[in-house]
């Protein structure tokens, strides 16, 4: 299939570089997220979960578009960040906040499965062993969600991965800024005999999923593993 | 010393109570469904009371009317639950330093080694509580309830999800945290021997009301008739001497003024006082001395008072020298012995009734 090129180089460590940003970003918020929604009753609870899970069912053009409203530069909160110095539009950093927003659903799923899962006894004992809510949460909470927590952030991570309509919408598709695998796919599906690299590019997002699904089974087959110790 | 008096109501259960526990080990007792596991949740803080106060050695924990509400870990209270709800991510050492942790400096008072020899759990230190039994989890348990250096312990049916052999390892392990570590234990139970063998005192709930607080020979001899315990669940209590001990056939003399009774198995130290839990059911009734019997354990009194049931009659015997024991016979046999009010007869207790399950060593201050 020959050697990739610099620029889809460039696009494959990009695109890796986006979804590594966006999970780890996303993951303090998501774990947040998902126990308050798990556990605590607060007024608002059912608005936050639909706006949680509003980008899973808006079409990506509309995030993206919301997204661009919000955050480009002129923008109710663009603004204010440009006026910091953080820009997102048309950054890769964009591209990221992007890919955030699209995954945080499924992140926030999976992981309030595994706090509901958690017998709300044992949350209990601790607090009567003197741990306050904080030290519960940190030393018996996220532990015991771990599987749940990681199979979310890889749900997060693969989705970035795949994430076309919010991102191009928002950072448009601009070489070695905010071009990744999947928006060079569709730039080398707009020229003429751009078939044969966009085929390229094909292999190595398939090459790439295959490899983080390998590696999201492993992880997850070890904690459960843990966890069938522990149970 | 724990005080409350709180009122809960949820869906159609209606809780209202109020007592104080003793020292040593107080047990909450009654049928399922009386209150006695909500009782406990109100002292560890897990629920609110919709009225009431609830206070720790003067401290005030709960006050309904002045709004004050001490959030479980704030209270120093240790609970040891039904199913030991011991944390699977940690080993059990991890588990036993849990609480410890949190203690505040210099309250940590209960050293951790002689905690784990008490409990046999040194073997399992490294392990993980899925690699545990039942009854080694309940052990972790009460151990890690122990070392958080509470003013209070809270025992909810720990024994209830085990076997017969793993309770009678574990109540002599419990006897022994009472006298060693001095903390006091409030102890939920509907099982009549681990009451009557552990409690002090006993408070008896039924339908969410204190049906009655005292010492385990008032309040069990007085249980029966018409309450929602039968007259099968009536015991008494009879302090007794370790007089001698037969080693050939492996039975114990137990002395009391009114006679001797003997036991199957070991009851302690020789001279040693214990405490021997005789259900109704187990003692039969004899108007002279008997012959001709394999029964060996007889002691002899008068009839106090006889309550009839039925075909059944609940006969009440004051002992010579000490003490009441209660027999349930039938009233057919009453009347064809001849015995009424003030007869004096031989009650006789089968030997292969009592075992180290019903021997309780004396608990300290009674």
């Amino acid at each position: 299939m020959g050697d990739l090129s610099p620029a889809e180089w460039t696009a494959i460590w990009l695109s890796l570089r986006i979804a590594i940003a966006a999970t780890i970003a996303s993951l303090p918020f998501g774990i947040l997220v998902s126990y308050a929604l798990a556990r605590w009753r607060f007024p608002g609870k059912t608005l936050l979960n639909a706006a949680v899970h509003l980008p899973l069912v808006m079409p990506p053009v509309v995030t993206g578009f919301l997204l661009l409203v919000l955050f480009g530069r002129k923008g109710v909160f663009g603004a204010f960040l440009a006026n910091i110095g953080i820009v997102l539009s048309f950054r890769w950093t964009g591209a990221a906040v992007a890919c955030a927003v699209m995954g945080f659903p499924l992140m926030v799923r999976a992981m309030r499965l595994s706090f509901e899962a958690i017998d709300r006894r044992l949350e209990q004992a601790a607090g009567t062993l003197g741990a306050n809510r904080m030290w519960t949460f940190f030393l018996v909470s996220v532990p015991l969600a771990l599987p749940g927590i990681i199979a979310g952030a890889i749900l997060a991570f693969a989705r970035a991965l795949g994430e076309f309509g919010a991102t191009i919408t928002f950072v448009a598709n601009i070489p070695g800024e905010t071009q990744t695998i999947a928006s060079a796919i569709y730039s080398y599906t707009q020229v003429p005999g751009g078939d044969a690299n966009a085929m390229r590019l094909t292999i190595v997002s398939i090459a790439i999923s295959f490899a983080a699904l390998v590696a999201s089974e492993i992880v997850q087959r070890r904690a459960g593993k843990i966890l069938a110790n522990l149970e | 010393m724990i005080e409350l008096d709180v009122a809960l109501k949820i869906k159609s259960f209606d809780l209202d109570v109020a007592f104080e526990n003793g020292d040593g080990i107080t047990a909450l007792f009654g049928p399922s469904g009386s209150g006695k596991s909500l009782t406990l949740t109100l002292i560890a803080g897990l629920m609110r009371p919709d009225r009431g106060i609830i206070k720790l050695d003067d401290r005030v924990l709960v006050d309904r009317k002045r709004g004050i509400f001490i959030a479980p870990h704030r209270r120093r209270i240790g609970v040891v639950f039904q199913d030991s709800h011991l944390f699977p991510h940690l080993s059990v050492r991890q588990n036993l330093r849990f609480g410890r942790w949190f203690a505040p400096r210099g309250e940590r008072a209960i050293d951790f080694d002689s905690v784990v020899e008490i409990l046999a759990i040194g073997k399992l230190l490294p392990r993980h509580p899925a690699k545990l039994s039942g009854g080694e989890r309940q052990r972790v348990a009460i151990g890690r309830a122990l070392l958080c250096g509470p003013r209070l312990l809270l025992f909810d049916e720990p024994l209830a999800a085990l076997d017969m052999e793993r309770k009678l390892d574990i109540l002599p392990l419990i006897e022994r945290l009472r006298d060693e570590f001095a903390v006091p234990i409030v102890y939920v139970s509907h099982a009549i021997e681990e009451v009557a063998r552990l409690a002090n005192k006993i408070v008896v709930l039924d339908a969410g009301r204190v049906k009655a607080i005292g010492g385990p020979g008032e309040v069990f001899g007085a249980l029966g008739g018409g309450s929602a315990w039968s007259r099968f669940d009536r015991i008494s209590l009879l302090k007794m001497k370790v007089c001698g001990q037969n080693a050939a056939y492996g039975l114990t003399e137990l002395r009391h003024p009114a006679g001797t009774v003997w036991l199957a198995g070991p009851a302690g130290p020789l001279g040693g006082q214990v405490r021997i839990i005789v259900k109704a059911t187990d003692v039969v009734l004899a108007a002279r001395p008997p012959h001709d019997l394999s029964l060996r354990s007889s002691l002899c009194g008068q009839i106090g008072s006889i309550e009839k049931d039925g075909p059944l009659a609940a006969v009440e015997i004051v002992l010579e020298g000490e003490g009441r024991l209660y027999a349930v016979t039938t009233r057919h046999a009453l009347d064809e012995l001849g015995l009424d009010r003030g007869a004096r007869l031989f009650a006789l207790i089968k030997t292969s009734a009592l075992d180290e399950r019903q021997v309780a060593a004396m608990p300290r201050g009674s």
